[in-house]
Order: structure tokens, then sequence, then C-alpha cells
């Protein structure tokens, strides 16, 4: 029986800004209809790779290949058609702060003209349903929720449009442990209700192991590690075993400037 | 020997570094020139920048504006009085407000206001990451955020100098009328006595391009801020410097065109 094709497959890619390597020759192939999770520490790479793969930088080398088609190669209409079909977390939830609640959610129905603004609000205030949001938030303004609505608000934008590929960037950061607890469970809810292959990175080991079936380690620009996620505290890789028990000594050495 | 080739090495580095700011400002410009004709457009969009560039600037160039008039009127009495030249004071203010006070000094005041406030925005928007969140929500950034503002500048800023001309004007009016005693009638025929529609023309095309310059720097140094708080505020900083410069260069430029022999 063969094995399925990846829903993401990335060879050689290398990013580098002025004489610093970010990626470097980085290979990964992100299986479909699992939750993927890269880890890695600050300044490893990680955000890097997520805009690589989104579009928002362009690689200097390598290919990245969505369901078999290289989108660095596409033209500008055709990567706007596998955008459509791809959601994006941001860290900090990056809603648009002049519209209110429900038009952040509607944003990419409404700009995809999927539907018209009077269809579009009911349609809105579903989605907030179903990250546990209540009518009355869909006329406020971001600025006036607390950093876990925002994020829900967020996930409920990555999620409207029924993508069945969903990045996420660091989706815990800034919440307390209960709140992050509360986002990963809907995270895994939504993403098995969609059957959507989830790709997230994040150096949070608990929400790692929440939404991860597999985690892949990046270090210095490249993939070191890369296995189930019930198999990361016993690794056998030592960088691995560094970064996710949190040891101040082993191989990974913090690059400090005084 | 070393110092001189130290300061030449400065003087280019500068220079290169104009050059290459130039002309990055000159794509962005080119690129988001090319939007303004191709959907899809944003008119719910264009018609807020209408309203926040225009409508809510008015009162800070209608202030500036009867000011400007009201001490013009002031400041060319007194001097033309030396020569007995009184008779003039309508004509130079007129002249002055049309052709040069209204269009520069809405540009400088707009440039202030919504230069800074255009920078400060997409700053923001480009540091928490608002700016890549269009662009995976298939929407151009470009598009959604720097032709609304571009187009719309570029068309209320000539409304709002036909707004300074008129009240310019009238705080000379009043200044002449009701404090260097000039007939009202005779002071309203000698402004319009030498006043050609070329004079108000060359104004509004200087606005025109006044408004451009204001979007234009304030989307470019916005869009391409890095950093944070302290970036944004770089941003914004230069967006009104580098707008108000370019004002009065550009004045320069199409005062010549009009009315260079």
């Amino acid at each position: 029986m063969s094995e399925a094709p990846p829903k993401i497959r990335i060879r050689g890619l290398s990013k580098a800004f002025g004489t610093k390597v970010v990626l470097d020759r980085l290979d990964l192939d992100v299986p479909a209809g699992k939750g993927f999770v890269v880890i890695g520490g600050s300044g490893s790479g990680k955000s890097v790779l997520i805009k690589c793969i989104l579009g928002l930088i362009e690689p200097d080398a390598g290919t990245i290949e969505i369901d078999g088609r290289n989108v660095l190669a596409m033209r500008r209409s055709e990567r706007e058609a596998v955008n459509a079909r791809i959601g994006m977390l941001f860290q900090q939830g990056a809603l648009f702060d002049s519209l209110p609640v429900w038009e952040n959610v509607a944003f990419g129905l409404l700009a995809r003209k999927m539907m018209r603004r009077p269809e579009a609000k009911p349609r809105a205030v579903e989605i907030l349903a179903q990250v546990g949001l209540g009518p009355d938030v869909a006329d406020l303004y971001p600025s006036e929720l607390s950093g876990g609505m925002q994020k829900r608000v967020a996930l409920a934008r990555a999620i409207a449009a029924r993508p069945d590929l969903i990045f996420f960037d660091e989706p815990t950061t800034g919440l307390d442990p209960i709140m992050g607890a509360i986002i990963d469970a809907l995270i895994v809810a939504q993403v098995e209700r969609l059957g959507a292959t989830a790709f997230s990175i994040t150096h949070d080991m608990a929400s790692a192991q929440r939404i991860g079936d597999e985690i892949a380690m990046i270090h210095k620009g490249k993939i070191i590690w890369q296995g189930p996620a019930d198999r990361i505290y016993d690794s056998g890789n030592p960088y691995v075993d560094q970064f996710v028990r949190g040891k101040s000594e082993g191989p990974i050495t913090m690059e400090v400037r005084v | 020997m070393s110092a001189l080739l130290d300061l030449l090495a400065a003087i280019g580095r500068g220079v290169f570094g104009l050059l290459s700011a130039a002309g990055s400002v000159a794509v962005f410009a080119a690129v988001a020139l090319s939007h303004v004709v191709r959907p899809p457009f944003y008119p719910r969009l264009l018609a807020r920048q209408m309203m926040e560039i225009g409508y809510f600037s008015l009162p800070v160039v209608a202030l500036t504006a009867i000011f400007s008039g009201m001490v013009l009127a002031l400041q060319s009495y007194t001097g033309f009085a030396r020569f007995s030249a009184e008779g003039a004071v309508a004509t130079v203010v007129v002249l002055s407000i049309t052709r040069e006070l209204g269009p520069v000094l809405a540009g400088l005041m707009v440039a202030g206001r919504i230069g800074a406030a255009i920078a400060a925005e997409l700053g923001t928007m480009r540091v928490t990451d608002q700016i890549d969140a269009l662009t995976t929500l298939s929407t151009n950034p470009i598009k959604y955020l720097v032709v609304p503002r571009l187009v719309a500048a570029t068309i209320v800023l000539p409304l709002l100098v036909i707004i300074a001309d008129i009240l310019g004007v009238l705080g000379g009016f009043i200044v002449g009328v009701a404090k260097l005693e000039f007939n009202p009638a005779t002071y309203m025929q000698r402004t319009w006595e030498f006043l050609e529609v070329q004079d108000v023309v060359s104004g509004l095309v200087k606005a025109a391009v006044f408004g451009f310059i204001i979007a234009l720097m304030g989307c470019y140094q916005g869009y391409h801020s890095r950093g944070g708080a302290q970036g944004v505020g770089a941003a914004t900083t230069n967006a009104v410097v580098s707008a108000s410069i370019l004002i009065l260069t550009f004045n320069y430029v199409i005062t010549e065109l009009f009315f260079a022999r």
C-alpha cells in the first residue's frame, strides 16, 4: 500500500537576511489531515518558514509544494486560488482594529465574494458561536475584547472560509495556561470538524502536544528531528531533549550579545 | 587625505541612499497607480478616506487660511504704504492666496495631520501583522490600503484649497474693511480685477499634486515601517518631513511650469 502524498512538501528551502542564514536548505513533509507542529527556539527560523509557505516572504532557493504543486512557480492568480483554501491564525491575532468583530470574521468571505454583506453578518455570528462567542460580540471592536477573546475571533476568521490547510503561529502566546488549553481544544475541534491539515509553530510544549499528531524540530534553519508527538520526550535526539525539557545545559547554545 | 576620502565616502553614501529611497518610492507609486485602474475597487473605503482627509481637515485648513489672509492684508498694507501703493492690497492678497498660500499652507497642514495619521495607521498594521493578514485573506494590501488613500487625497485637496482660497480672501477682506478702512465694494472690485483663471487653476493643480504626495509618503513610510513602536514613530516623522519637503519642492516646479516666461 503506497503512503498518502504529503499536504506540503518542502525541499532545499533557503532564506538569508544579509549575512544571517535563517533557513538552510530545509526539507520537510507535512502529512495531510493531521496536526503538524514545528517547535524551535526564538530565532530558529519558525516564523520565516511559515511566512515562506504563505507567500509573505520570498525564499532565496528551494521549492514549496502544496497538494503536489510548487506554489513558488505559480502566477499571482493561481497563488490566490491556493491561498483561498488556506486559513491563518497570527501570533497576536492581527485583527483589523478599524473593523467590528463580525467584519473581521467575514473579511475573507467578502473579499473572495463568497457572499454579500447582508448574508455575511449572520454567517459570522454562526462562526463566532463555533468558537464559543455570543452574538453580542459581533458588533464590538477588537480593542474592546480580552486577549483570549481576540484569539477566538482570530480563530473564527481563520476557519470562516472552510480552509483545508490552516496555519497557527504560536497560538497560545500571551494567554494564561487555562485559556491556552481552551484555545488548543478549540483548534483541535475545528480542525477535526473541517477535516483540515493544521500546521502550527510554537515553543509551548504543552500546546504542541495538545494540537500535534506529529512534531518536527527546527534548529539553525534545518529540521533536525521529526516524529510522532508522543515520542517527543523520548526522541533520542539531544537537541530535542534539551529543548523539550528546557535544560540550560546541552548542545543548543543561546547566542547572547552583550 | 584620509579625512577627505572619509568625507567623500560619507557624501557618496548619502547620495546613494537618497537615490535608492527615491527609486523605491517611485516603484511604490507606480505599483499603486497600476492598481487604481484595475478591479476590485473599494468605493466604501474611498468614501471613508475622503471624509477623513477632506471633511475632518476642514477646521484646521479654514483657520490657517483665514488668518493667513488677515496677516497678508495687514503686512502688505504696512509695507505698500511706504511707496503709496495701498490700493494693491486686495490684489496681492487674492494672488498670494490662490497661487501660493492656499495650496501650500493647506498642503503642509494636511501633511501634518493626515500624512502622520496614515503612516501611523499603516505602520501599526505592519508591525501587528495586519498587512500580512490581508494577503492571507486574498486581499492585495496596496489595493485595499494605499489606493483609496492616494485617490482620496488627490481629489479632496483641491476641494479643500477652493475653500481655503475663499476664506483667505475673506480674511483679507475683513482686515481691509474693518481695520484698514477700505471701501468694501472697492476692495472686492480690486480683488477680481487682476485675478485670472490660471491663478486659481495653478493652485488647484498644486493641491492635487500635494494631496498625492502626502498620501504617497504616508503610505510608503507606514507600509515599510519596521521594529515596533519606535519604527512606527520614525515612519510618522519621516512621512511628515518628506511630504513637507516634497511639497515645497514641487511647489517651485509647478510654479515654474505655469508662470515661467
